[in-house]
């Protein structure tokens, strides 16, 4: 008799879950451990962000395959659309690269997230499986044909709930946005505590001050590299760190001194080769071609020097 | 297959960002863990609501929603503060109340 009620039942609990759906689980629920996984692992933040966009992407993938079409495109505009667009926002602002610091302040703080992470999973896996073994298997879905089959399917079906039981809860929720709203704009404000330095203020200042009343060198002037982080070379052939921009010394983005130097003898040595070629006059067509980087700024540069 | 896969997806979800939350140190991403257990929650309402028939369950998915982005607008402003006084956006940095 029991089983063959377990029988009656099973052909109805699949039926609920289609192939296509099975399928769909099995391709998107390892990507979004795995993209998750990577929340957890990746050292970048915007590489987190994107990972976590995915997810949201693959969990709105799932809603719409659980017969909750509304709640799919909320979750792409809300969450995918304004949700990580803030997030990607704020990285930007506050500098792509800060990066985490690898220093555990609570001894051993990572194992023992670790393990309370386990036990979390246990917990929450062990409850479901618990509740499946206990009867025959899952209990069969209910469905959502006859919630979703009225006048305006899904959204409408959605909307006469909020619109009925929660509609405190609703109202409520416009409070707490527009409350959130103006926190930002409070949390965010700077109130200007002196006054704003003008073009001209600045001006003055660097003429008072004397060190620097011409405009700073620009980079690149070196002449095998063009790029703007290489810096300047000054007559006596030492490099300018002005030149260089503060952003990409600060990331650590600059030709480090050691490259620089090397560059240096190799010029010298391009130099003083292409001006004993050119005293005797058998300057071969070919070198300029392999030599093609060095460009005519570099010989004026020769001929100044000597 | 049933809706019972839905929810080891769920609870496999909210684990991750549980310990995301714990182990990481930039603000930033710890609040990321913090939307991926919000998610995973949602995540189960909405397997909830299928499972029982109601979209009672939809609409408190919703509602959590909502909040998620009310609290992602105050919480990236508070981190932007911070960041802004301290040049930092490390929890470890955070810590002036410490002393």
């Amino acid at each position: 008799m029991n089983v063959a009620a377990v029988l009656a039942q099973a052909p109805v609990a699949s039926a609920n879950v289609g192939a296509g759906e099975t399928v769909l689980f099995w391709v998107l629920a390892p990507v979004l451990v795995i993209a998750s996984l990577g929340l957890l692992f990746v050292r970048k933040a915007v590489h987190a962000a994107l990972l976590l966009a995915m997810v949201m992407i693959g969990l709105a993938v799932i809603y719409a395959a659980q017969e909750a079409p509304f709640l799919f495109a909320a979750q792409i505009v809300v969450y995918t659309g304004a949700v990580m667009m803030l997030f990607l926002f704020v990285l930007m602002l506050v500098g792509v690269d800060a990066a985490d610091s690898l220093t555990e302040t609570i001894r051993n703080q990572r194992k023992i997230s670790f393990v309370a992470g386990v036990g979390i999973l246990v917990l929450l896996v062990g409850l479901v499986l618990q509740l499946s073994r206990n009867g025959q298997g899952f209990p069969a879905a209910a469905g959502l044909e006859a919630a979703n089959g009225g006048p305006g399917g899904n959204p409408a079906g959605v909307a006469r709930i909020i619109f009925g039981d929660f509609v405190l809860a609703f109202e409520l929720t416009g409070a707490l946005l527009i409350t959130a709203a103006l926190g930002a704009i409070m949390m965010t404000h700077r109130e200007r505590l002196v006054p704003r330095t003008t073009q001209r203020m600045l001006a003055e200042r660097r003429v008072r001050e004397g060190t620097h009343v011409p405009p700073l060198p620009p980079p690149g002037v070196f002449a095998r590299h063009n790029a703007v982080d290489t810096p300047a070379l000054l007559p006596d052939g030492t490099a300018s760190e002005l030149s260089v921009s503060r952003v990409l010394r600060a990331r650590g983005q600059d030709v480090p001194a050691s490259e620089r130097g090397g560059d240096v003898a190799v010029i010298e040595a391009d130099l003083t080769g292409r001006t004993s070629r050119r005293v005797t006059g058998t300057q071969a067509p070919e070198d300029v071609a392999v030599d093609g980087t060095l460009a005519p700024v570099e010989q004026t540069a020769g001929e100044d020097e000597r | 297959m049933t809706l019972a896969n839905y929810l080891v997806l769920s609870g496999i979800l909210f684990s991750i960002g549980a310990v995301t939350v714990l182990v990481r140190r930039n603000a930033i991403v710890v609040f990321m863990g913090i939307e991926l257990m919000l998610n995973a929650t949602n995540l189960a309402f909405v397997t909830f609501a299928r499972q029982s028939g109601d979209l009672s369950g939809q609409v408190i998915a919703f509602f959590v929603m909502v909040v998620a982005a009310a609290e992602v607008v105050v919480g990236l402003a508070i981190i932007v503060a911070i960041f802004r006084t301290r040049r930092s956006v490390s929890v470890d940095d955070a810590n002036l109340l410490k002393y």
